[in-house]
């Protein structure tokens, strides 16, 4: 199958039937609404099951609820309904089950604007949830990227039972870009008769699993809790992810961007070097867990004056920028927060103001 | 080499299909595209806007503040617009609805009355593939034989529009002299 023209909405609801998730709940909610849309019809074709929850709060529980009987399940929403359903995602996280969720960003707090926003970063690296969870995070910058990160999440949370966030903002899904689905992302959902409630028909064992995050006795919460902390360590090890991009130049400047911010930054990275000024750019691909050593080294290298956050929140990656670059050189931030993509005008002003 | 065209007007003129039309075709022709529409809270009666980015190498920024090209399908577009396109670009301006010039020196003015046509080919619909096809005719962005198999494409589950639509692209080129 050769190249087509598809909304990124689109593009990752037949994403996750080709990465073979036959089993999405969802509740609509702008920017994203296309991706239900576009599964209520396509669903039923290929044998799958759509449902429209009552709220996003019951939608992360049916989430849950698939995802303990065995099933590749995922949901889409945007920021507020994400806010609601971060109780459900707890739970998961702490019983231990993949599922795959995406976020398409838009302005915040509260019910904020409709348009493209990274201001949930925070949210979805550090804070999704009470108790100690965390979710692997993946951040893509073009249709064709959130495809591959739709495809390659649900393996991801397989591998870890523990569900994997697709962090887009809302002009990943509202953009068309060609896009292919390549065959070789394409999965078999991993056996989960260990643990999950998959009936006991074929098991081999008679021992009865059993899905909970509720542990009463404290060290065996304590001990659950390790069990996460070693997943979120390994985590760390194998799965970072990042674009180096023009720090073969001598650079006097590094930018830490991801997702749409750093597609504006490329080009202004470009039109920068036409003037004779290096910057380069490190894109992190998984933004939990962060490519620490890879901004750190790209900071401390020679002549690197300085590191600046690009980011659509106030400030949110920085925290992790600045704990990364260890005190190399000084780190600041530019972005904008109400919805409106900066261009690469105002980019290079922030740039050319530091340096 | 990188072209952007931004394609604005009333919602319901048509202006996201002809847009994505063109993306679609140029990518038919090897080059990279990205499609970015207008999405905020402007519905019904608002002005509607997309720009199409096609290029012959990755896409950067999807956010343009100049475009090389507009097709201006109504006069607050024009307006808003005509000032932030590049020197040398080409301004469709539908002169059915506009009855302004683009005021601009630098540019490639193209006047067409895309309603006015698409009325005597028997729909009135069908006046954004008229700008369309002129504006393509015009700056040569594309070839228009592939135009034409994208605009079939585009209408193969209404297919008794297509006759409409293919005259309407014949027009349009014609119209662009």
């Amino acid at each position: 199958m050769g190249k087509v023209l598809m909304k990124g909405n689109e593009a990752i609801a037949e994403a996750a039937i080709r990465a073979g998730c036959l089993n999405y709940f969802a509740y609509p909610i702008t920017p994203q609404s296309e991706v239900a849309e576009y599964l209520s019809r396509r669903m039923p074709e290929v044998g799958g099951v759509f449902l429209q929850g009552e709220s996003e709060v019951a939608v992360s529980y049916m989430i849950f609820g698939a995802a303990a009987a065995g099933a590749r399940v995922f949901t889409t929403s945007s920021s507020p309904g994400i806010s609601l359903m971060s109780e459900g995602i707890s739970y998961i996280i702490g019983a231990q089950c993949p599922a795959v969720f995406v976020n398409i960003m838009r302005g915040g707090p509260g019910l904020g604007g409709i348009l493209p926003s990274q201001a949930d970063y925070n949210q979805a690296t550090k804070g999704i949830g009470h108790g100690d969870g965390r979710l692997l995070v993946l951040a893509p910058a073009s249709v064709q990227e959130a495809v591959e990160m739709v495809m390659t999440a649900f393996p991801l949370a397989e591998k870890y039972r523990n569900p994997v966030m697709v962090l887009g903002d809302g002009l990943i899904g509202q953009m068309m870009e060609p896009v292919e689905f390549p065959d070789h992302l394409k999965t078999e959902p991993s056996n989960k008769d260990d643990w999950a409630t998959t009936g006991m028909d074929n098991r081999k064992s008679n021992k009865r699993n059993l899905v909970r995050s509720l542990y009463l006795d404290p060290v065996q919460l304590n001990e659950n809790n390790l069990i996460l902390k070693r997943k979120y360590e390994q985590m760390k090890k194998e799965e970072v992810r990042f674009e180096a991009y023009h720090t073969d130049s001598r650079y006097k400047l590094l930018i830490v961007s991801y997702g749409t911010m750093s597609r504006v930054c490329k080009t202004a990275i470009d039109m920068l070097a036409e003037e004779g000024i290096e910057v380069g750019l490190i894109r992190p691909l998984t933004v939990f867990p962060f490519p620490e050593e890879a901004v750190f080294e790209a900071a401390a290298r020679e002549g690197c004056k300085a590191v600046l956050s690009v980011e659509m929140s106030m400030g949110q990656m920085i925290e992790d920028i600045e704990r990364s670059v260890r005190g190399a050189c000084p780190v600041h931030w530019y972005g904008k927060c109400g919805g409106e993509v900066p261009t690469p005008e105002e980019v290079i002003e922030a740039v050319k103001q530091l340096i | 080499m990188q072209s952007e065209v931004m394609f604005a007007g009333f919602g319901g003129q048509g202006i996201l299909l002809i847009g994505k039309i063109l993306a679609h075709t140029a990518m038919e022709e090897g080059y990279e595209v990205a499609w970015i529409p207008s999405y905020g809270p402007e519905m019904r009666g608002g002005t509607a806007y997309c720009t199409v980015v096609i290029s012959d190498r990755p896409i950067g920024s999807p956010i343009i503040k100049n475009p090389l090209h507009l097709v201006a399908m109504n006069r607050p577009s024009l307006e808003k617009f005509a000032p932030t396109v590049k020197p040398q670009g080409v301004i469709l301006v539908n002169s059915s609805l506009i009855d302004i010039d683009c005021g601009r020196q630098d540019v490639d003015q193209l006047k067409v009355p895309v309603v006015d046509i698409a009325q005597k080919l028997g729909n009135p619909r069908a006046a954004n593939i008229v700008a369309l096809a002129a504006f393509v005719a015009r700056s040569k962005i594309v070839p228009i034989d592939s135009l034409k198999r994208c605009v079939e494409h585009e209408f193969q589950k209404k297919a008794k529009l297509i006759p409409l639509n293919l005259k309407a692209v014949d027009e349009g080129v014609k119209a662009a002299g």
